[in-house]
């Protein structure tokens, strides 16, 4: 259920404030613009929920504190769980206005956290679960998480005689928890920021758990130029390796089709992790993603 | 002086009268034997409009301390209970609620850890967590229970202290054995316990980071404050006690419980509800003229190293009877006391320790009143022993 009385945000009444700055983010940090671009959303009155990790490592070194709002660190595996307990800390002693929102990495999120998450989603907590989904865990130094695609080179899952990369690929997380009956569910990229913010304030406005899935590169561990993030978010999504989506009343909804896919190669071949990838691997992973968009465009309203 | 009301309950239904007593704003908690009827009779309390609080249902232990520690940043009052595997599944949780300073009471049903698979009392879950940074309490009956839990938000809270405390009542023996009980009148606990304030907390009008990092510089500064906090929690502890003494009548010894140690040569220290057992042998023996004793710690941590010290003064053996073994040296609590007794420089009395009751055990009244006989002999035999 949406409270539908607030009006839309358009990106003229975007808040200039910043909540999250000075910390520590690698260059082109695809995750802590995510954070950034949320916390911009949600505004003062949030409670940021952020587990072990990149953000968190490079957010709260005492006594330099990056965030602007609330925040505090979780356990690895309690982003959600600690978030329903600030959601039910606050709701009990009557604060209004505020908002629980997590940001918690593909590791935390698909692997360590999901229990939680799967937790909180059953009992509709009215909290924001917002993956940033860098692919491995960055934080650790570029290890396989169970969002790592197939055939990525991590630390590991190396390039080796025997295995070239991850073996298995990426959990459909999205699809995962809008299974739950959860409340709001959406998938964005950095690289379509206004997508993006259009969803995390819709987010804002649901009474119940909204989880939303972004897709963030991670320039260390990809292996691209810094510069390049934004490109990189946007070409995953136009090659067709990225959908964005929503799962709102208990519908899949397509936000946008590419149509005509850009090229699956070009998006994998501009990083360092995929560089190995044979015409064989790139003709694979290019039927998987074809098979994928016959599903969804046959069984999602758009 | 407290009126309330008399109840035939159990430890764990004491339990729960206490903290709905205590007004919690989250109560997160998942099931596990022998402490589900905490949890139920909360439940109900919630479901019939008795207690003010959000229920949360959560998947695990991780998760039901986790969702406590958010509460508790966020200022709230919070409750949780559990057991055994259940208290080792929330371990991490433990030491991220004393580092972050957020006062959780939690109960512990104290039960025999796996392997083997065991449901019943023995006390190896909450002692293998001794270095947790957690107040460790431990109940001999119900009544205690109840009070305990009550005392356990107002000293956690306690700003000198901000420290979690886990209340431990035996699994079985006490969580589920029936007894006349106070249950005090809530206009009388509003009086004890007043709502719980703290700087420490996410306060949407004044935006703070908690749960932070703290690298090598800082780090040990930190770890510092909460010992030193844990340690002045023995003085609140004995301050509560005589606050609650005041408005209900009923005195607590504060961080152990000297039963007939004044003069006594032979002495057994242990905790929990054996001592329930161990009281009439006491008697007993003094009624045939043997001096001897029984020394109850109550809490574990803090330690009360000196309290501990001046009991056992002018003792000439020491029995420590412990549900808990440290596999290749000793039983926990022996460690502590003989470190206590060390400490003093003075020469210690003969120390033996016995490691019953794992896995439930039962310790019998003959049991007790062989450990008195093995104190007095001359050749006691080896240091650690299995009863």
């Amino acid at each position: 259920m949406v409270n539908s009385s607030k009006k839309r945000l358009s990106i003229r009444e975007l808040s200039e404030r910043e909540f999250f700055y000075g910390h520590k983010a690698c260059p082109g940090c695809g995750g802590s613009l995510a954070v950034r671009l949320a916390l911009k959303v949600l505004g003062e009155r949030s409670y940021a929920v952020v587990p072990a990790g990149c953000m968190s490592a490079v957010g709260f070194i005492f006594p330099q504190m990056g965030f602007a709002c609330n925040a505090i660190i979780s356990t690895f595996p309690g982003t959600a769980s600690m978030l329903s307990g600030v959601a039910a800390g606050a709701r009990a002693l009557g604060h209004e206005n505020v908002h629980a929102v997590g940001f918690a990495g593909d590791g935390g999120t698909a692997d360590i956290g999901f229990q939680a998450l799967s937790g909180a989603i059953d009992r509709h907590d009215k909290i924001i679960y917002i993956c940033y989904d860098n692919e491995a865990y960055m934080n650790t130094g570029v290890q396989k998480s169970s969002l790592t695609p197939v055939g990525a080179r991590t630390t590991t899952s190396p390039v080796g005689q025997r295995l070239r990369g991850a073996v298995t690929g990426k959990k459909p997380m999205f699809e995962i928890v809008a299974a739950h009956g959860i409340d709001y569910a959406a998938t964005a990229s950095v690289g379509y920021p206004m997508d993006f913010i259009r969803k995390v304030e819709h987010a804002s406005r649901v009474e119940g758990t909204s989880y939303i899935h972004v897709f963030a590169p991670c320039p260390t561990g990809w292996g691209h130029e810094t510069s390049e993030t934004i490109a990189v978010a946007k070409d995953a999504v136009d090659c067709g390796l990225l959908y964005l989506a929503e799962y709102v009343d208990g519908r899949f909804l397509l936000n946008h089709d590419p149509g005509e896919f850009a090229s699956v190669r070009e998006y994998l071949l501009r990083q360092g992790r995929f560089r190995h990838f044979s015409e064989e691997e790139i003709a694979s992973v290019t039927v998987q993603r074809d098979a994928g968009w016959q599903r969804i465009r046959r069984d999602w309203k758009s | 002086m407290s009126r309330g009301s008399r109840a035939f309950i159990s430890g764990n239904e004491a339990i729960a009268a206490g903290v709905r007593l205590a007004r919690p704003h989250v109560i997160a908690a998942y099931p596990i034997t022998p402490q589900t009827t905490v949890i139920e009779r909360l439940a109900e309390m919630v479901a019939d409009g008795n207690l003010a609080a959000e229920y949360l249902h959560v998947e695990s232990e991780h998760s039901a301390l986790s969702a406590c520690i958010g509460a508790s940043a966020v200022g709230a009052r919070t409750f949780t209970a559990s057991s055994s595997q259940g208290l080792l599944y929330m371990v991490e949780c433990m030491h991220y609620a004393s580092g972050g300073r957020f006062p959780v009471v939690m109960m512990n049903a104290n039960r025999s850890v796996a392997l083997p698979w065991n449901i019943y009392g023995d006390q190896r879950d909450s002692l293998s967590l001794l270095d947790s940074g957690w107040i460790q309490a431990y109940a001999e009956d119900a009544q205690e229970s109840l009070d305990l839990v009550v005392q356990a938000f107002a000293i956690a809270e306690h700003p000198e202290v901000l420290t979690p405390v886990m209340v431990n009542l035996d699994g079985f023996v006490l969580t589920h054995t029936y007894e006349l009980v106070n249950v005090p009148d809530q206009v009388d606990v509003d009086a004890f316990l007043p709502p719980f304030q703290t700087t420490n907390k996410m306060d949407p009008e004044r935006p703070m980071s908690l749960g932070f990092t703290a690298g090598p510089q800082h780090n040990q500064a930190f770890k510092q404050l909460q010992h030193l906090s844990m340690l002045s929690a023995g003085r609140v502890i004995r301050e509560t006690e005589e606050r609650f003494g005041q408005l209900f009548g009923r005195n607590y010894p504060g961080l152990v419980d000297a039963f007939l140690c004044e003069d006594a040569e032979y002495v057994i220290v242990t905790l929990g509800s054996v001592a329930g057992t161990v009281r009439p042998v006491v008697d007993r023996l003094r009624s045939m003229g043997e001096r001897v004793g029984l020394l109850r710690i109550r809490y574990m941590r803090p330690f009360p190293e000196l309290e501990i010290r001046d009991a056992l003064a002018g003792t000439k053996a020491v029995g420590v009877l412990e549900k808990d073994i440290s596999f290749g040296y000793e039983g926990t609590v022996f460690t502590n006391v003989n470190s206590a007794l060390t400490r003093a420089g003075a020469k210690p009395p003969r120390l033996l320790n016995f490691i019953g009751g794992l896995g439930g055990k039962d310790i019998s009244v003959t049991d007790i009143e062989a450990l008195f006989s093995r104190l007095k002999a001359s050749d006691a035999g080896e240091t650690v022993t299995f009863i």
